[in-house]
């Protein structure tokens, strides 16, 4: 799991969260059966949001990714995707099995969260099922096509799988690097990146810093932070974005610099990202 | 041509530019051309929810410096917060003490974390020269007071924003206020040990090196996780947000 990308989502890009209401723990489980599927939906968000990782709130949120009462009108599953959601945050491996099976959910929101939080519990056990929903979009180790394939949840599947260091699928992953959407290709090259550690890929992130459009920018900062690649650090801090996004980037570095290293001092490079964070305050 | 001319011509290129990137280079020459004139279009693109124009802006601002001052006050936009943010860091790059009680509400009270943020490291960047010598302590005493409680802000860029300045702080008071620099050694002393945050830790143990740095200390302790206390208190920080 990486904080400093968590951080980006929770922010929804723009700032400050925004705010929590004021549930307590009891009243969010019981909201959970609640007979008002807009108090389920939101105390769902609420244990993840904020990090209520007791037994009891796993349980009623495992349970709650069966939910079949809460439903779009296409047929998506609201209260089992906030449930995903929070249970990658809360943290607890009870839930790995559960969210595989969420894997196979008719709902695209649902295999997305459930990706995400797969990732985020980071128990290896999932990489097969991943594996299998990534294939769809393959024929082999090709793309299947070159048309936008919205079918899946690729961007957080081949995240999931860089973070969960599934080396030997490097193949099929490196495949989606000329999928048609930017999105997608840079999720890939964050994970070949994560599975080889060749500079190439980070050199890719690095080089999309430079693109047209903001939103894909921003994108890039979460990527280029979850992998702290530390040659991207002054692209980052000159990239055109938020500076809250460039602090968390440059913190996805730092902290890269600081865990991977155990320096009698700081290394050069640990001092150069914190004067460029300096720089960003 | 003269400064105004060339502020008008300059201007017009920014209120007429129809894309992002024509916003972009419009502001980049305005900022370049460093003149008084600039100012309110400067601060006018701090809104404009361009991020590119916004730095190219900010960075005209502070090169303007002094003349900058009176106007951002007067105009920084409560209703939006990121250009209040931006702003903000106008006047902490500037370093003016003008500012002072601007960047020291903002710091404490602003509910953006940009905002607040960008104030906290304001106050560890005020030029200390330009302020009378019977008030510097009294000055000083302020800022401290309200960077040791910064420093516990709940966003992590608060908190590294604050160390920031405290370090710049230590440094300044170490002739002024000699009796007042162990609350900042213990308050770093004290984040190192118990922040949540691996960034911060990081940012705190650098700071207490270029305090001392003679007395090169430990780094272990920055590395150790913090597995427990993160288990324990990220719950209780957001939930009693609000």
């Amino acid at each position: 799991m990486n904080p400093s990308l968590e951080n980006i989502k929770d922010l929804s890009v723009t700032d400050d969260n925004a705010d929590g209401g004021s549930l307590t723990v009891e009243q969010a489980l019981a909201n959970l059966e609640s007979a008002d599927l807009g108090l389920r939906f939101y105390a769902a968000w609420w244990l993840g949001r904020f990090r209520i990782s007791e037994p009891a709130a796993v349980t009623a949120l495992i349970k709650a990714l069966e939910d079949e009462a809460d439903r779009t009108p296409e047929g998506g599953y609201p209260l089992r995707r906030n449930a995903a959601r929070a249970l990658g945050k809360l943290g607890d491996r009870q839930a790995v099995s559960p969210l595989i099976g969420c894997l196979d959910c008719s709902d695209f929101y649902v295999r997305e969260a459930a990706a995400q939080s797969l990732e985020m519990l980071g128990d290896p056990v999932c990489i097969p099922a991943l594996i299998k929903l990534l294939a769809v979009g393959l024929q082999g180790e090709q793309l299947i096509s070159k048309q936008p394939d919205l079918s899946q949840p690729y961007d957080a599947i081949l995240e999931a799988l860089g973070t969960l260091r599934a080396t030997e699928f490097a193949p099929m992953v490196k495949a989606f690097l000329e999928h048609p959407i930017e999105l997608v290709q840079y999720s890939a090259a964050r994970a070949m990146y994560q599975l080889t550690q060749e500079p190439v890929y980070g050199e890719r992130l690095v080089k999309a810093l430079g693109g047209e459009k903001l939103q894909l920018r921003r994108a890039v900062l979460a990527d280029l932070g979850a992998i702290g690649y530390l040659p991207a650090a002054d692209a980052i801090a000159q990239t055109l974005a938020e500076n809250s996004l460039k602090l968390i980037s440059l913190k996805g570095l730092l902290e890269h610099q600081v865990n991977h290293i155990t320096p009698s001092t700081f290394s050069e490079g640990a001092i150069k990202v914190m004067n460029l964070m300096d720089s960003l305050l | 041509m003269n400064n105004s001319d060339l502020a008008q011509i300059l201007i017009r290129a920014v209120e007429e530019a129809d894309s992002s990137d024509r916003l972009l280079d419009a502001v980049q020459e305005l900022a370049a051309a460093g003149i008084e004139e600039a100012v309110p279009c400067l601060i006018a693109a701090l809104g404009y929810n361009n991020p590119g124009a916004a730095v190219a802006a900010v960075d005209g601002l502070i090169a303007i410096g002094e003349a900058a001052v009176q106007p951002l006050l007067q105009l920084i936009d409560g209703y939006n917060y990121g250009a209040r943010a931006w702003a903000i860091r106008a006047l902490a790059g500037i370093g003016d003490v003008r500012a002072l009680d601007t960047l020291l509400e903002a710091a404490k009270t602003d509910f953006s974390l940009s905002v607040r943020r960008a104030a906290a490291r304001g106050l560890g960047t005020l030029r200390w020269q330009q302020v009378p010598p019977e008030k510097l302590e009294s000055i000083q005493t302020q800022v401290l007071e309200a960077l040791l409680l910064i420093s516990q802000d709940p966003e992590w860029v608060v908190r590294y924003a604050a160390v920031t300045s405290l370090e710049t702080l230590a440094i300044a008071i170490a002739a002024t206020l000699p009796d007042q620099a162990s609350r900042i050694t213990n308050q770093l002393q004290q984040m190192l040990d118990t922040d949540v945050d691996l960034g911060v830790r990081t940012r705190v143990k650098f700071a207490q090196e270029k305090i001392q740095p003679q007395q090169p200390q430990q780094h272990q302790e920055v590395f150790a996780p913090k597995i427990k206390l993160q288990d324990t208190e990220v719950p209780h920080r957001g939930g009693s947000r609000r």
